[in-house]
């Protein structure tokens, strides 16, 4: 006997209490007029038995690995007790189910602190996902220096396995990880913002109805091919032809070049902008649209001055968020842009990225003791503050605009 | 029921029901009685059709509207006064299925012509809606916006001068002299519609459509707008579509009461509201219906 089948034991007691308790208030309506309609009776049973049985098995578990480890011993009548729980707490509930029994305030009282439970959930793991990377990322910092690592511009992170070992220094400076990765999310950037907010605006203000239904969803089918596609369409069509077009420029371009992985990756990001724009400008009231119209201004002056500016906070969401995707995009960048660590704002070179470091440092063998591999969680964490930092920016200018204009 | 873009079946039966009780006679195909024609119009309507898909919005609509004349326009909801209005600067453009027949000329130019410069009619024919909806811009910008799109201005002294004397002409400059910096949606209510006409205003306008500009906005309001309206026509051209007959007898000199889709009645204001000639304007004055 498993967990899953108590929880399922659980459940179908749990409808019974229901009806048990839908049955009852029933009968009791009979005399004299309930508290609450019956609906909530059988409710509040279900919602009592079935949460007593839940919350003993978590406690049987805290204390089980905290305090009483013996008490691994007894697992076979966790399932016994758990079910004496419920019953217990449907009995004590079944015999409150009375005409003055406030059934309606109990039932709301519970669900909104499951559901208080359930928000408080996400902020947990938020935490306890940054206090992990905090610590790690505290143990490389013990060995390497943050300065060394925040403005080195050497990243070689290999490090000697065997003490005789020759040739693997350890150099951790991560500079170019982030110009790399920036310079990938800014020609991105330069592809996905004009040609999303420019479709955005076709699709919102000046395509037909019918134009739309059928090239907006068409479009969004950009944002849903996997990106290791996308990163084939990189190495095999677009690296090619940079390499190519650049030669007949006499220009030399790496085949694994930063400009092959923005381009591509600007292309998967363009529904990003502009689903999000499009949504965010049809948002726009019409009688704006036509308070600028009708004193003789013209469509696209129309857009440029009121529209625009009135989905400007809308639209810098969009962006944001097509930012913050670029930045954490990793796949086509490993294929289309190489693993080498320049430092570099030429367009035409390989470059790398901080995520795909940190796929290869824990990729393959590793210890999770030596710096290489906590190399990792200190890329992570400054990942962490970078996004932190821009979602910040973002909210800001959007609060500030919304303040002035609403 | 304060839309009358769009007729619904709904409106359209009510309407019926009303009008078998009050008069057994159709109106369709019937003439317009009154004082169509003016002695020195600056807009011609000629036999104007407007059609929403297959439903007839506007039929048959001829009416001439005067130069520094205040014309207001009455009726039930969903009888076409709006939807005519708005023939009048071509805003029914915006509408995909909306269609309109016949000729309407502004000072002898026929603005249902297809080839004419949309723009430069909405220049010359302003429009102030029902509800204020300023830009979200400064007090400042939301009025030299037309100016700016028309380049009307050659400097900053002369875009000043032009946003100060729209201002001042709509009776908001004393108000907000000392914060045309701050947005215009900050203003209260009435000051929001008074600065929407001063944007209207400040692209020179030969003509202004005014779309229940009143409606949102409480009596004082209501008020100010009004007198307003009472000065702007020494210099304007002014339509105005209003549910409040009050309002139509004290701002206009002309009145015009629609009935589904069909031009009743027009005349000195006075006349309509003492001596209606149609059985239907009589009732719809007298508040039988409406």
């Amino acid at each position: 006997m498993n967990l899953s089948i108590i929880f399922f034991i659980i459940m179908i007691l749990g409808v019974s209490a229901y009806f048990a308790g839908l049955k009852k208030s029933l009968v009791l309506r009979n005399d004299k007029k309930l508290n609450s309609t019956p609906s909530y009776y059988g409710s509040i049973l279900a919602l009592n038995s079935s949460l007593s049985a839940i919350f003993f098995i978590i406690l049987w578990f805290v204390i089980e690995k905290n305090f009483i480890t013996q008490l691994e011993n007894y697992r076979n009548y966790l399932y016994l007790f758990t079910l004496v729980a419920f019953l217990i707490s449907s009995i004590l509930t079944y015999k409150k189910i009375k005409h003055e029994f406030k059934a309606r305030d109990n039932v709301e009282k519970i669900i909104k602190i499951l559901l208080f439970a359930c928000s408080s959930l996400a902020i947990l793991i938020t935490i306890g996902i940054f206090l992990s990377v905090i610590f790690e990322s505290n143990r490389f910092f013990n060995t390497i220096p943050i300065t060394d690592f925040l403005f080195g511009t050497h990243w070689s992170p290999q490090m000697p396995i065997r003490e005789d070992q020759v040739g693997s220094s350890g150099a951790f400076g991560a500079v170019p990880l982030f110009t790399g990765t920036f310079l990938i999310a800014f020609i991105a950037m330069c592809i996905a913002g004009p040609i999303g907010l420019m479709s955005a605006i076709y699709l919102s203000e000046y395509a037909s109805k019918k134009t739309r239904d059928i090239v907006k969803p068409l479009t969004e089918i950009l944002a849903g091919i996997p990106t290791v596609v996308y990163g084939f369409f990189a190495v095999i069509v677009v690296a090619p032809f940079i390499r190519n077009t650049g030669e007949e420029f006499g220009l030399a371009i790496a085949s694994e070049s930063a400009l092959a992985a923005g381009l591509v990756m600007g292309i998967m990001i363009i529904p990003f902008v502009s689903s999000i724009s499009d949504d965010v400008i049809n948002a726009v009231p019409q009688n704006l649209k036509d308070g600028s119209l009708g004193i003789g201004a013209t469509k696209s002056e129309t857009i440029k001055k009121v529209i625009i500016p009135a989905a400007l906070p809308g639209i810098i969401g969009g962006l944001l968020l097509a930012v913050s995707r670029a930045i954490g995009e990793t796949m086509i960048v490993v294929m289309a842009a190489g693993m080498s660590a320049n430092l570099t704002a030429n367009p035409f070179e390989a470059v790398t990225t901080v995520t795909v470091q940190i796929v290869i440092l824990l990729v393959g063998d590793q210890e999770f003791d030596s710096p290489k591999t906590l190399a990792a969680f200190a890329l992570g964490l400054v990942l962490f503050f970078m996004t932190l930092i821009l979602n910040y920016i973002a909210l800001h200018i959007v609060r500030k605009y919304r303040e002035q204009y609403e | 029921m304060y839309n009358d873009n769009f007729m619904t079946e709904k409106n359209i039966e009510m309407a019926d029901k009303n009008f078998d009780v009050n008069d057994q006679s159709t109106v369709d195909n019937e003439e317009t009685v009154g004082e169509i024609h003016v002695g020195d119009p600056r807009i011609v309507a000629k036999n104007v059709d407007v059609h929403y898909g297959d439903k007839i919005a506007i039929n048959n609509v001829s009416i001439d509207i005067g130069k520094n004349e205040v014309l207001a326009m009455i009726g039930p909801s969903g009888c076409g006064k709006s939807t005519f209005l708005r023939c009048l600067n071509r805003m029914n453009d915006t509408i995909d299925s909306c269609a309109v027949k016949g000729e309407l000329y502004l000072d002898k130019e026929n603005i249902l012509d297809k080839k004419i410069d949309v723009v430069s009619l909405r220049a010359k024919v302003g429009m102030v809606f029902q509800k204020p909806n300023p830009f979200p811009k400064s007090i400042y910008e939301n009025v030299a916006y037309g100016a700016k799109i028309h380049g009307m201005a050659k400097n900053k002294a002369e875009l000043d001068e032009i946003v100060f004397k729209s201002l001042e002409r709509a009776g908001l400059f004393q108000e907000v002299k000392d914060r045309l910096d701050s947005p215009g949606t900050s203003l209260s209510g009435g000051q929001q519609q008074r600065l929407c006409i001063a944007r209207t205003i400040a692209v020179s306008p030969e003509v202004i459509l005014m779309d229940e500009p009143c409606s949102a906005l409480d009596p004082i309001a209501t008020a100010k707008v009004e007198e307003l309206i009472y000065e702007l026509k020494e210099n304007f051209t002014i339509v105005i579509v209003t549910h409040a007959m009050q309002q139509a007898a004290r701002v206009s000199q002309r009145t015009a009461y629609f009935h589904l889709g069909n031009l009743v009645e027009v005349g000195p204001t006075e006349k309509i509201f003492t001596t209606p000639i149609h059985k239907l304007t009589e009732s719809y004055i007298t508040g039988r219906f409406g």
